[in-house]
């Protein structure tokens, strides 16, 4: 799945050479300067700098959406209160805060898709999915997801039956939205660890479907 | 504001580039520096949301399609600065602090990230006026374009769809964005057909949904 076409990291423009062999973009360099600037005026605390990329680096993810997924799979009193009141369901788990202060769970069904996009600019429920990924944030993305999802969906690898509705939920205000997706058949049984398993970022997205059976070591 | 930003329905970006899964948070060190930088700068309280996704999409439009997403994040930081006299633009260009700083009541200390994050901004407020729309009323974006920052995008401007959820009385981004206060409104949750928004080519199992505040909306007999 990795593409070279289209992507636009200020890193491939390694356009400025410096001294001893050290070579740093015009961003990164501007970059540097203003930390260095705001530092010594006193108004960022470095440490606390290092803490927040910590935070969405490491601890903050998609594994606590499959979480929350999971539970909604394994437990029907718990699935129900997350269609209903997403915020208190999803926060009784700890996932609380920035970017998840409103939420809103929509299900996958037989017969309806769910997919999420931010045309304006790149809303996403933080607490559950962490930082979002390059093209959610693309303009090919924001684009085409309202327009053509079945189209992005291809894009994905993922061809929905004909009939299938589709319905885009456009993040423009501090409302978050998260996919509750299909339960993969073959999984009666299944404890809510083996089941979180399944559940990629994508299927949360509605960009992809969960995992099958066999892909997951159990 | 009609820029670059509000991008849905556009044509020509080509496909979508999915990395997979285990897609790296960051792609550079800068992204990094840029993100942390946004964060505890906005933890200052000198601007809020609103404003700070207003200064990112009143970049010229072919800036805003010519920059990556931390670069659009970069820009925006230095205009809310700038313009605020926190920072000048010959301290950016140098990196040394030139001026005295201004005196700022809050700064993020590491020890508070936690509580900060955790805690978010809620943007709910109390009301007591009562919403005008209910679930399963019909409505029609209207068609308006402000110069400013709004949140109702172009593509169901002018268009009908019916009431989906009701969420309560929330910030006004195009008030709260131009230091107008937070005006709270009633927010909706609004359905539209596809064929409604894209016409009779669109696909017939398609519909999109975006919120909506209600002074963005008008109903429909």
């Amino acid at each position: 799945m990795s593409h070279d076409h289209n992507h636009h990291h200020d890193q491939h423009h390694h356009d400025h050479e410096h001294g001893e062999g050290t070579i740093l973009s015009e961003v990164e360099l501007r970059v540097r300067a203003l930390e260095t600037v705001l530092v010594e005026k006193g108004y960022v605390d470095p440490a606390a700098l290092d803490a927040l990329i910590e935070t969405y680096e490491t601890r903050v993810g998609p594994h606590n959406g499959a979480r929350v997924v999971a539970k909604a799979w394994s437990d029907p009193a718990y699935r129900d209160w997350l269609l209903k009141d997403a915020t208190a369901a999803i926060a009784s788990l700890g996932y609380v805060g920035r970017q998840g202060e409103h939420m809103v769970a929509v299900e996958n069904t037989s017969t309806v898709h769910n997919m999420v996009v931010c045309t304006l600019c790149s809303c996403y429920p933080w607490p559950v999915l962490g930082l979002p990924p390059v093209w959610y944030k693309s303009a090919p993305y924001r684009s085409r997801a309202v327009i053509d999802p079945r189209g992005v969906l291809k894009d994905f690898g993922i061809e929905l039956p004909a009939g299938k509705q589709i319905k885009v939920w456009d993040s423009t205000a501090e409302v978050r939205y998260l996919v509750l997706p299909e339960r993969p058949d073959g999984t009666e049984g299944w404890s809510e660890e083996d089941l979180a398993k399944l559940v990629t970022r994508d299927s949360m997205i509605g960009t992809g479907l969960p995992r099958q059976p066999a892909e997951v070591a159990r | 504001m009609n820029g670059a930003a509000d991008m849905g329905g556009m044509m020509g970006f080509g496909p979508v580039c999915p990395e997979g899964e285990d897609e790296p948070k960051f792609h550079a060190e800068w992204e990094r520096r840029v993100f942390a930088l946004t964060l505890a700068m906005g933890a200052t309280g000198q601007w809020n949301l609103d404003m700070s996704r207003s200064a990112r999409e009143s970049l010229p439009p072919p800036e805003y399609l010519s920059k990556s997403y931390y670069g659009i994040w970069l820009a925006g930081l230095e205009k809310l600065m700038t313009e605020r006299g926190l920072v000048t633009p010959e301290e950016i260009e140098t990196g040394r602090s030139l001026q005295p700083p201004k005196p700022l009541p809050r700064i993020l200390n590491v020890d508070a990230v936690a509580t900060v994050l955790a805690k978010g901004g809620p943007t709910e407020r109390e009301t007591n006026t009562a919403a005008r729309f209910k679930v399963g009323d019909r409505v029609r974006a209207k068609n308006m374009h402000p110069t400013s920052h709004t949140r109702l995008p172009r593509y169901v401007r002018g268009h009908e769809g019916v009431i989906e959820l009701v969420h309560g009385a929330h910030v006004f981004p195009d008030s709260n964005a131009l230091g107008q206060g937070e005006q709270p409104q009633w927010l909706y949750t609004v359905r539209f057909k596809g064929t409604e928004l894209w016409g009779e080519a669109a696909d017939p199992t398609l519909s999109v949904s975006v919120d909506a505040w209600e002074s963005y909306l008008e109903p429909v007999a």
